[in-house]
């Protein structure tokens, strides 16, 4: 096999999984998914952009006239653009944990509730009350109301990997 | 610590967790994608069948014994005169034994009387068929002065409280009446169609649903549904055989009723509400005016009665039925499937959906067939149409006016479904009425004055859904209803307002606490079990349409070629290769070994090894479609049939198959069948006797389309809290329930259960959790039954589906079906607009679900790119 036709095979490889991932959403079969599934679409693809990247990205994708629906003529390439460059990469693990750490700020190797509830939801791109409790009620540790983050971490990354 | 790094730290947590969430949410809408899927081509597959049967009645001889079979279900009208049908359907002489010990009842109804139907049913008791047939005859004379759009008023500062779909599930409606009161003059209700089907108590809630509209007939108003017709019914008549010795009859005052309960109601003249929804056609002055009684089955048109009698072929009103549903085909598809490539060169063979062929070589325009009936029509006797009783409707009844139009009309009120896009095109995936778009809702809002479309039909994971600029709503009141956990139910409350405030809830269950992963574990679990039947039962054509690509007989083929296949056979439109790695174990090449996947699919095969393979795949395949048709030949509703017509059903589904059965085959499966010899074949039997079954779990029979879907557990799928069960806990029975009700007096039950019970009952481990301020947090997680000692093989038995028991812990308590009432939230919608307008009750925008620690994240999960084949082929094994 030629480079050249190992390249295409790997994109169209990369078409299928983007097609397939989009007609999950696409409840019509018309080539369109609601734009509130877009973010789910594009991380469920392995992506891990933030709300701001997200934002971008859909930005690019959306019609000029606001529909509230993504084509998928117009996601495919923008998709294909973001697997093949490799952009929004998976957060290797001990980065995460150093991220966790600078919240735990006195080193006691856990957060409690609160604690995680007020950097979640004030912080950064603030978890809705939905996403705080849904995370909480998994990561949790059932005896404490407390959050041992690398038990977490690494619970939650062994599935990703 | 510098705040910046506190926040980028927050944005990489949040990042991440954003993306874990995200693959959740695919695998649930996959999961929610198979159901939907099995229940629409159930659908589409009874009005095939249906079409097919009124070929053949149209196209047999009058003597032909096919036709003998089947004619009844077509005899719409045998007992004509009012005063016939009064003495069809005495009661008088029916004796009321003193061993009977259910609810008696004198009319008029008292409110009384009705609530205490509601009570022996709660406790599991039966109504005597005296008084099931005095309460129908009764129900049907209020009925017929009814007219065909209930014209409600919300003025008096009476909220009006609106239902959705129920489908037989009894629970989700003594838990409405529970939190919202039963009806009475302060408490008008509506209940938007579909009251039976599916569940197993659609007889129970039709007596409530009548006791009350007797009591207060300008309080409680019922819409018809698309399943409040005895055609639908067939499929799932085994929910009614209950009153067996007047099975008969009460089916047939069924039938007649549901042809005349009300088609809409109008709220304030503002608020439309309608079952299915509405078509660019939908006119409510036509509607107002329609016989709609008439329409004894809405699937197909009424027949025009002739000069002669019935026996007299009727190819008009067929050919018309078949023109619409050819019309439906050859239409814009709208669920085409991106994984199908091409019709493969053997596809011919695959049986399922082969109808069109039969039906096409009837077809002739549109526009003679209108003429035809235009022409039919002045032929017409007046006499020949019955029950014609004064009616309230605005204008007099036309004899011999059947039209094409009335009938769409019915059809789109109670078929339709919304759709995003504007337009108006046919509804393929339920085989009847439209997908409406926007535009359509803003013109037929507007050209009759009103502001909102309230409809059902649709399960919605929240039990309500707004769509078409707020301007439709769809309410769904069948919490669970794929499968345990699949969906809440929800009702709304309107007052003179005209905002819509919606209560949501969960019957009998304990998900409310999983977490994300445990919950999408759990029914995604249930929807692949139902697949891998679905692809086991049809092995045959999977193997031959999987040799096209592998001409050699390798046993490997690709995974485009394997996915391409799977939907070319099984026509679900689902994204096959999204599922493949919980279905499939593939190599590291994404190949597929479909030779040793047939072998792994692990379905327990009943013991039939005298049964023919092509035979035996036919029975698992088509094995709701051979109910009904049994149910249809099982004339006296006995259960029981001759062996002859035994033999009719399988002529009659080998026609409908266009299959070749040898009698020889038919013989042998009648024998294997027929145990003890009798000459007769019991149907239920002979469906049990033929259900696949998951090697890996117990079956527990949860109603659901095919009965496939039954819900279980396996105890590897319990959260990790509930490993631990101790059967101590067991004369400890707490239940949740919201504090602010009565139910809290007896939360706490004084006998033990029962020894052939195991019980489990979990107090929350947190008491920081952050869903303190919710009323129930404080009560156990969880809470199941076991009829068995839990042990690893052990699945949990759905709640629902205990058996009535003298020994029931629930019998203690005030809702004693079963002791899970749950509320999840009362609360108006999320949106921001309605948020504004009905502060929360509750201390904060606590979201429905109520979320508790403990949980295993990582349980359950199964990554949608698949695990490596060796976690296979349990795919949602929580721990």
């Amino acid at each position: 096999m030629t480079e050249e036709e190992n390249e295409e095979a790997v994109i169209a490889e990369i078409h299928k999984k983007i097609g397939d991932a989009f007609n999950v959403f696409d409840n019509e079969s018309n080539k369109t998914v609601d734009v509130r599934e877009v973010g789910t679409i594009i991380r469920s693809l392995g992506c891990f952009p933030s709300e701001a990247e997200l934002h971008e990205i859909i930005a690019e994708v959306e019609e000029e006239e606001t529909t509230g629906y993504i084509r998928f003529d117009k996601f495919l390439p923008m998709m294909t653009k973001v697997l093949m460059e490799r952009k929004f990469r998976p957060i290797p693990e001990d980065v995460l944990i150093q991220a966790f750490e600078v919240l735990d700020q006195e080193k006691k190797g856990y957060l409690d509730a609160e604690e995680l509830k007020k950097y979640m939801t004030q912080e950064g791109e603030p978890f809705s009350q939905e996403e705080m409790e849904e995370m909480l009620s998994a990561a949790l540790d059932s005896k404490e109301n407390i959050v041992f983050y690398k038990d977490f971490v690494s619970k939650m990354t062994f599935e990703d990997l | 610590m510098s705040v910046p790094s506190v926040m980028r730290a927050a944005v990489l947590i949040q990042r991440w967790y954003r993306k874990y969430v995200a693959r959740m949410e695919m695998r649930r809408k996959c999961t929610w994608n198979i159901f939907q899927s099995i229940e629409y081509a159930g659908e589409q597959d009874q009005i095939k069948l249906y079409n097919f049967l009124g070929y053949l009645m149209d196209h047999f001889t009058p003597t032909s014994s096919e036709r003998n079979l089947i004619s009844h279900i077509f005899r719409e009208n045998e007992v004509c005169r009012d005063a016939e049908w009064e003495q069809y359907f005495c009661y008088k002489n029916i004796e009321v034994p003193d061993v009977y010990s259910g609810p008696h009842l004198t009319f008029p109804l008292t409110v009384t009387q009705a609530a205490g139907l509601v009570e022996a049913f709660k406790k599991k008791q039966q109504l005597h068929s005296r008084y099931v047939l005095q309460l129908l005859l009764e129900t049907w004379k209020l009925l017929r002065i009814l007219p065909n759009i209930n014209r409600v008023s919300t003025c008096h500062s009476k909220e009006i409280s609106i239902c959705g779909d129920l489908h037989g599930q009894l629970e989700d409606l003594l838990l409405i009446f529970y939190k919202n009161g039963m009806p009475s003059m302060e408490k008008p209700y509506v209940f938007n169609g579909d009251f039976v089907d599916r569940g197993k108590d659609s007889v129970e809630i039709l007596l409530i649903l009548f006791a009350f509209l007797l009591v207060y007939p300008s309080d409680m108003h019922l819409n018809r549904g698309n399943h409040e017709d005895h055609i639908v019914n067939l499929r799932y008549s085994r929910a009614h055989g209950i009153y067996s010795v007047h099975g008969k009859k009460i089916l047939k005052l069924l039938q007649k009723i549901f042809s005349w309960l009300p088609l809409a109601t109008v709220i304030d003249h503002k608020v439309l509400v309608v079952h299915g929804g509405i078509s660019d056609t939908t006119d409510l002055n036509l509607i107002a005016k329609v016989d709609r009684h008439r329409y004894v089955s809405v699937l197909r048109p009424p027949k025009k009665k002739k000069l002669t009698s019935e026996e007299q072929l009727s190819i008009d009103s067929d050919t018309e039925d078949d023109c619409w549903i050819s019309r439906v085909r050859t239409s814009f598809q709208r669920r085409p499937s991106l994984t199908y490539v091409k019709p493969l060169g053997s596809r011919n063979e695959f049986q399922r959906r082969s109808l069109q062929d039969f039906s096409r070589h009837i077809i002739r325009p549109i526009e003679d067939k209108l003429e035809d009936q235009r022409q039919q029509a002045e032929f017409s006797l007046p006499s020949q149409n019955c029950l014609q009783c004064p009616s309230m409707d605005s204008v007099p009844f036309q004899p011999g006016d059947v039209n094409h139009e009335e009938w769409k009309q019915i059809v789109d009120l109670l078929w339709s479904d919304p759709m995003s896009h504007d337009g108006c095109i046919p509804n393929e995936v339920r085989g009847g009425g439209c997908y409406w778009g926007p535009d359509v809702t803003e013109q037929v809002l507007s050209k009759h004055h009103l502001q909102l479309l309230i409809r059902s039909h649709e399960c919605k994971q929240e039990g309500y859904e707004f769509c078409h600029n707020r301007k439709v709503l769809t309410i769904f009141s069948a919490s669970n209803y794929y499968e345990v956990g699949s969906n809440r139910g929800a009702y709304i409350t309107l007052g003179p307002d005209l905002v819509p405030h919606f209560i949501q809830y969960q019957a009998s269950s304990m998900t409310r606490e999983l977490t994300l992963t445990q919950r999408v574990g759990w029914t995604e679990h249930s929807a692949l079990r139902v697949l891998r039947e679905q692809l086991f039962a049809h092995r045959s054509d999977l193997t031959s349409a999987f040799q096209e690509f592998d001409k050699e007989n390798t046993g490997v083929i690709s995974l485009n070629d394997w996915a391409s296949t799977v939907e070319a056979v099984l026509q679900l439109g689902l994204p096959w290769r999204v599922l493949r790695s919980q279905l499939v174990p593939s190599a590291p090449d994404g190949t597929i070994n479909y030779h040793s996947w047939f072998h792994e699919l692990s379905i327990k095969e009943p013991d039939t090894e005298h049964i023919h393979q092509a035979l035996l795949e036919t029975v698992y395949r088509h094995r709701s479609t051979l109910e009904t048709i049994f149910r249809i030949v099982d004339t006296d509703h006995s259960g029981l049939i001759s062996l002859e017509d035994f033999h009719q059903t399988w002529k009659l589904l080998s026609a409908y198959l266009k299959m070749e059965i040898s009698d020889d085959a038919i013989s042998n499966l009648a024998i294997s069948i027929d145990a003890n010899r009798d000459g007769c074949i019991d149907i239920n039997e002979f469906m049990e006797a033929f259900r696949l079954v998951d090697k890996s779990r117990l079956e527990t029979g949860h109603v659901f389309q095919s009965n496939t879907a039954s819900s279980k557990m396996a105890s590897d799928q319990l959260p990790s809290v509930l490993q631990t069960y101790d059967q101590q806990a067991s004369d400890h029975l707490v239940l949740g329930n919201p504090s602010d009700q009565p139910l809290s007096k007896q939360s706490q039950c004084d006998q033990p259960p029962s020894p052939s019970y195991y019980s489990l009952s979990v107090q929350p481990s947190s008491d920081h959790s952050p869903t303190d301020h919710v009323p129930f947090s404080h009560t156990p997680l969880y809470y199941f039954l076991f009829d068995q000692p839990p042990s690893e093989q052990s699945p949990l038995h759905h709640l629902s589906d205990q058996q009535p028991s003298d020994h029931s812990p629930a019998d203690h308590l005030p809702f004693s079906r079963t002791p899970l009432y749950y509320f999840l939230s009362e609360q108006p919608s999320h949106d921001q607009s309605l948020s504004e307008q009905f502060p929360l009750h509750h201390p904060s925008d606590q979201p429905p679900s109520v979320l508790l620690p403990s949980e295993d994240p990582l349980s359950g999960q199964t990554s949608l790119e698949g695990p490596p084949a060796d976690q296979l082929p349990a795919p949602a094994s929580p721990i």
